[in-house]
């Protein structure tokens, strides 16, 4: 079946762009890089993931909870790196810039 | 099984490990763990329990009490503790013998498998008709052992008020939020609702899925300790004021124990639910439903105050 | 085939909590352990939703979003901890945390 087969792509990038994001957890340089590496394709991932469940579950309350949790982890996953990097900004942490001079 | 090597090696770090927020770390990380290790063996409930309670607000007590005391552990000495270290290895090694004893995973011959068993496997269904067995055995069938551990949370929330509030009781709340996080703030309270609204739902979807008063109780908490976190904890003054909250731990307890002296009082035993309504079933549903929400209410309020005798503590200067 | 993809999903996502995990042991400062926490809390949630698929039971659906609430308040707390100090807030004032 076609819907199948969309699950599946949907699933095996979603799975692809978490990778990616881990990859880039362990080999960016600094903090606020790490930050972008974390929460952008995690929440792509998340969502095509999500997005690749609900085909497979079709119409159900089990799709309308994967709504709800793909809604959440929309909601909460870039607003808590915000937070992050607004603590890590207030506690002096600073940024690597290319010259050193000019730090915010 | 490297569930369990994780938790081994998991139990021996924080053991050894210095700095304490490293350890309350751990700690979060050792009860996910623990609730992977239920999913696995199938108890969803409990793994239900394990996530929430575990990994969500006994980290943000231990966070509390952390603030107030010092950041590291003191070096202790082990030649000091010796007689503590020899109790503790021989009782561990008499319980190593004892599990040896114990019947295999899934045994037939296994005492869980006795007469019991089929009583609440096979009684469940008729005698009290909900789909969840897990609830209608914590709720009905064992419904004394679950009043016992509700009195202990309400225990556990009244010895830490009895520490932390001093003198005649702290009559506000008192604290600062976190006022120039103004994304975090909107979020916050776009999702408050929602997250009252899921306790609700997991208090009441108890009875056919995983759920039931625990666990709403606790994410019910979890979403006043967001918005206290996030405001201010003077921001719930206005409607949930401290001594509401605490007359709140109370009152859950009490309904679960006026249901079961209604029992008594309509002619069958302490916690008989069959003579709560006009039909044994229906008396059942009814009698599951007013303890879970006594429980529930308990729950919500003791995580709540208990939160609060730690974030609002000011020290005595 | 549907539960072979499953598994291999499975499995990629549980490649990356190793990854976090070691971020999280490594991390130099502490905002990287904080963050490498809340990415293990993520990706747990994930992890749990396609594990209930897997198995075929869709009860599992609750724990998932349970736990997507835990992890996002239990960042809030450490994040408030180390800002200000303590849960309360006036503590020592703002700023006061030790990392």
């Amino acid at each position: 079946m076609i819907w199948n087969v969309v699950s599946w792509a949907l699933l095996l990038s979603g799975a692809a762009f978490v990778i990616v994001g881990g990859v880039g957890l362990i080999r960016l340089p600094d903090f606020f890089t790490r930050l972008h590496a974390v929460s952008i394709p995690d929440t792509l991932g998340a969502a095509l993931i999500s997005a690749g469940l609900i085909i497979q579950a079709g119409l159900s309350m089990v799709a309308l909870k994967l709504l709800i949790i793909l809604a959440f982890l929309l909601f909460t996953g870039p607003t808590a790196t915000h937070a992050l990097a607004k603590t890590a900004l207030h506690g002096k942490l600073a940024p690597r810039t290319r010259n050193p001079e000019k730090t915010p | 099984m490297s569930l369990l090597v994780l938790l081994g090696t998991m139990a021996i770090a924080i053991v050894r490990l210095n700095r304490l927020f490293a350890v309350v770390i751990l700690f979060d990380i050792f009860s996910l763990l623990s609730a992977a290790l239920f999913v696995s063996l199938g108890a969803v409930d409990v793994a239900f329990t394990e996530a929430s309670v575990g990994a969500g607000i006994t980290t943000i007590l231990l966070l509390g009490a952390l603030s107030l005391t010092s950041k590291r552990q003191r070096q202790i000495s082990w030649k000091r503790h010796l007689p503590a270290i020899l109790i503790t290895v021989a009782i561990g090694i008499l319980l190593l013998f004892g599990l040896s004893d114990l019947p295999r995973f899934g045994d037939p011959e296994a005492p869980a498998f006795g007469p019991l068993y089929s009583r609440y496997v096979f009684g469940s269904p008729h005698e009290i008709g909900i789909p969840n067995m897990v609830t209608s055995i914590l709720a009905s069938y064992r419904g004394y052992d679950t009043l016992g551990e509700t009195t202990v949370i309400f225990t556990a929330a009244v010895t830490v008020l009895g520490l932390m509030v001093r003198g005649s009781g702290a009559r506000t709340w008192s604290g600062g939020g976190m006022d120039h996080h103004l994304i975090l703030r909107i979020n916050s309270k776009l999702m408050l609702p929602l997250i009252l609204l899921f306790a609700l739902y997991v208090q009441f979807h108890g009875d056919y899925g995983p759920g039931g008063g625990f666990q709403a109780g606790v994410i019910f908490a979890g979403g006043f300790i967001l918005y206290c976190l996030v405001f201010g904890l003077e921001s719930v003054q206005s409607f949930a004021p401290a001594g509401l909250v605490r007359v709140l731990c109370a009152c859950g307890l009490g309904l679960y124990i006026l249901t079961g002296l209604c029992g008594m009082l309509l002619g069958g035993n302490f916690l008989d639910y069959n003579v709560l309504a006009h039909d044994p079933l229906h008396g059942q549903h009814l009698g599951i439903a007013l303890i879970e929400i006594g429980v529930g209410t308990t729950v919500a309020a003791s995580m709540f105050a208990m939160f609060h005798a730690y974030a609002g503590y000011e020290p005595q200067a | 085939m549907n539960t072979s993809i499953l598994f291999i999903t499975i499995c990629c996502i549980l490649l990356t909590m190793v990854l976090a995990l070691y971020r999280g042991i490594r991390g130099p400062t502490l905002y990287d352990r904080i963050l490498a926490v809340n990415g293990f809390g993520t990706k747990t949630v994930l992890i749990i939703a396609v594990y209930g698929f897997f198995k075929g039971r869709p009860d599992f659906l609750d724990i998932a979003i349970v736990y997507a609430l835990i992890n996002f308040i239990s960042t809030i707390a450490v994040l408030k901890f180390f800002e200000y100090g303590g849960l309360g807030g006036f503590l020592h004032g703002p700023g006061a945390g030790n990392p």
